[in-house]
């Protein structure tokens, strides 16, 4: 990033199509409660939850369902009351099709609260109070992270996190979640940013909106115009504006070393809805049991955004929007990150911001040629990698390669292959490449595992063998202790 | 008495002393290529592949006596490995390879012998007499040294299960060059 950039806007990055309206100007809708909910057991990065309900049990709305597990993981509330039928399997909003552990819950429609009460100001409660608050309501990052929020707020005080940037970018084409709830709920985000603020420590708050969105910007600015600490700054709209590395740039002129995380040069990121999750779980004592989704793509008839509780069946939310055709391609998240999904029958989770059913001519790809070199992706990409060495690279089988080349910087931000002349899909290149370089780390980690429980057989061997040589030894002395004695009294008689 | 002690314990430090020169004058330098090999193999000394454990293996495989595919565990990847590192070629097509297996105890046949859990070379199996068996799938190896032991063919081996948390993307179909 130069001097030029100040003037010029971001050099890095691609501008799509936005297509982002008319859905993002439709009004906000709820989804009709579905009969059935299927609410996966990890929605999160980290150790998938614990259930702590039985199948057959009643639950209330926003009960606990599952606990969290280990260091590094969020709870799971029932989004709705009713029964639940079964602890079972579900397919899993992944590209791979396979199936994910998931409460089944049957609703009776009656959207019944459990008993639940705020925990008074938020301000006046410790920050530790309010991370344990933010965790027992499984707030996540809803921006499609999904990382707990607490973890990231205990990180964001331990390293003395000076500034909060709170990301508004949204800039993946057809998405308009995010830009839903602040038009909507922007004295939340505002309320809830400030409570984050005051968790992490942080002396002030900057929202990064990208420029495309106006009434966002309005109503935020509006909302925010009491607090001094709280600045709301347009950004240009350029995609990966929302990748957290380019906002923290653009808004602060901080640049986030390789390898690095962004507390580490005095930032914290969180998304507008993650902050709107953390007003709700605060003020008003509501876990995260819903959100807010954008249907969009041309295969639908009604496009906008929906309330939709978790757990609920992406053909369910569809349904709501109206099929004008069958979409030829099902896509979880935005178009240049969203992961593809096998069918319509998985289940809503809270990084879910979009379903997109895109026609064959929006999902159209240009066929696939060979790399010409053109440097075209170099240019594009923006964190200033050369993803035509690293895919060069893992196409021949050189993996080490590839990441002599910074394979582990690449945010997967798709830019590159979205303006490849050739079509080369180079983001699955690195996609395939990470995957099989953890694959070889855990395998590495196995072996060594391995190595050291047949070193521990060895160890229990010998010591087997030595414990039983001392008890031979022992009964033969206490043997011949007891032959000795039985023989002494005999031995007297005679003499 | 004193006598006696006194010689004895010269004797023994003389001795001792001369043992430790000749321990350091004719030490045998092992083989470091042995010792990196080793440093590869799955280490579960499972015998396999005819060598005493994972140490003869790698001798064997370092002298060249012993081609670089001679570990079934350690399957495909080992074999490219040993091969980048020894300098050999190596079709990889050629190698048998069913990826990553584990064991797995069918518990209607098992009849709780406790033959598999001692010759498992990991400790993998949990076990009593007369209780059905299971394998700790984080621990097995997937040497199937159990498989040969169990008297009801109750133990068999099957792929790693695929998770959502081990899935890889597949490398994408290469477009005619």
């Amino acid at each position: 990033m130069g001097v030029l950039d100040r003037f010029f806007g971001p050099s890095w990055g691609v501008h799509p199509d936005d297509r982002k309206r008319p859905a993002a100007d439709a009004p906000l809708r709820r989804l009709p409660l579905p009969e059935r909910l299927y609410v996966p057991l990890q929605q999160h990065v980290g150790g998938a939850a614990r259930p702590v309900v039985l199948a057959g049990q009643k639950v209330l709305k926003g009960q606990l369902i599952a606990e969290a597990q280990g260091g590094i993981s969020a709870p799971v509330h029932a989004p709705t009351s009713g029964r639940v039928l079964a602890i079972g399997e579900i397919t899993a909003p992944h590209p791979s099709g396979l199936t994910q552990a998931a409460i089944i819950l049957a609703s009776d429609g009656e959207e019944r609260w459990i008993d639940a009460e705020p925990p008074g100001d938020p301000f006046a409660l410790p920050a530790e109070e309010i991370a344990r608050l933010t965790a027992a309501a499984g707030v996540v990052g809803l921006g499609g992270a999904t990382f707990p929020a607490a973890v990231k707020f205990n990180l964001g005080r331990r390293l003395k996190v000076d500034t909060l940037i709170v990301n508004g970018g949204e800039c993946e084409p057809y998405l308009s979640a995010d830009d839903a709830v602040m038009r909507h709920r922007a004295a939340e985000v505002v309320d809830g940013l400030r409570i984050v603020m005051h968790a992490i420590g942080a002396r002030q708050a900057l929202v990064g909106i990208e420029d495309n969105k106006p009434e966002a910007l309005a109503a935020m600015r509006a909302a925010a115009a009491p607090h001094g600490d709280v600045a709301i700054r347009a950004v240009p709209a350029r995609y990966p504006m929302g990748s957290d590395k380019q906002l923290i740039q653009v808004l602060t002129g901080r640049e986030v070393p390789a390898d690095a995380r962004a507390a580490e040069v005095g930032v914290l990121v969180h998304n507008v809805s993650t902050c709107a999750a953390v007003h709700r779980a605060l003020r008003r004592g509501e876990p995260l049991v819903e959100r807010i989704v954008t249907l969009n793509g041309g295969a639908l008839r009604a496009p906008g955004n929906l309330v939709a509780p978790l757990g609920a069946l992406v053909a369910d939310l569809l349904a709501c929007a109206g099929m004008a055709e069958p979409p030829a391609r099902l896509i979880l998240g935005g178009p240049m990150m969203g992961t593809p999904l096998p069918h319509a029958d998985v289940p809503l989770v809270k990084g879910a911001s979009g379903i997109l059913a895109l026609t064959a001519a929006e999902a159209a790809r240009p066929p696939e040629g060979p790399c010409i070199r053109c440097g075209s992706c170099t240019r594009a990409c923006p964190m200033g990698l050369l993803p035509l060495e690293m895919a060069g690279r893992i196409r021949a089988g050189d993996l080490a390669g590839a990441t002599g080349f910074g394979l582990s910087d690449c945010i997967s931000c798709g830019c590159c292959a979205y303006v490849c002349p050739s079509g080369i899909p180079l983001v699955q290149y690195f996609s395939h490449a990470r995957g099989e370089l953890a694959a070889a780390e855990r395998a590495r980690l196995r072996g060594d595992a391995a190595r050291r429980l047949a070193e521990q057989r060895r160890q229990r061997l010998e010591r087997e063998a030595r414990e039983k040589a001392a008890a031979a030894a022992r009964r033969k002395a206490e043997r011949d202790a007891a032959k000795a004695r039985a023989s002494a009294p005999a031995e007297a008689v005679s003499g | 008495m004193l006598m006696a002690l006194l010689s004895l314990a010269c004797l023994g430090t003389l001795l001792g002393l001369a043992l430790g020169a000749a321990a350091k004058k004719f030490h045998v330098e092992a083989d470091p290529l042995a010792g990196r090999i080793e440093s590869l193999m799955p280490g579960s000394n499972c015998g396999q592949c005819g060598y005493p454990g994972c140490p003869g293996a790698a001798a064997a495989i370092a002298t060249g006596s012993a081609p670089v595919t001679a570990c079934p565990p350690g399957g495909r990847t080992l074999a490219q490995a040993l091969a980048e590192m020894l300098g050999v070629t190596l079709d990889p097509a050629a190698v048998a390879d069913a990826g990553p297996q584990v064991a797995n105890v069918a518990e209607e046949i098992c009849i709780g012998c406790c033959r598999c859990l001692k010759v498992c070379p990991t400790d993998a199996i949990l076990g009593a007499a007369k209780q059905i068996h299971n394998v700790m799938r984080e621990a097995c190896t997937g040497c199937g040294s159990c498989v040969e032991r169990c008297p009801t063919e109750a133990l068999r081996m099957q792929p790693v299960p695929v998770t959502l948390q081990h899935w890889v993307w597949p490398k994408p179909a290469t477009a005619a060059a």
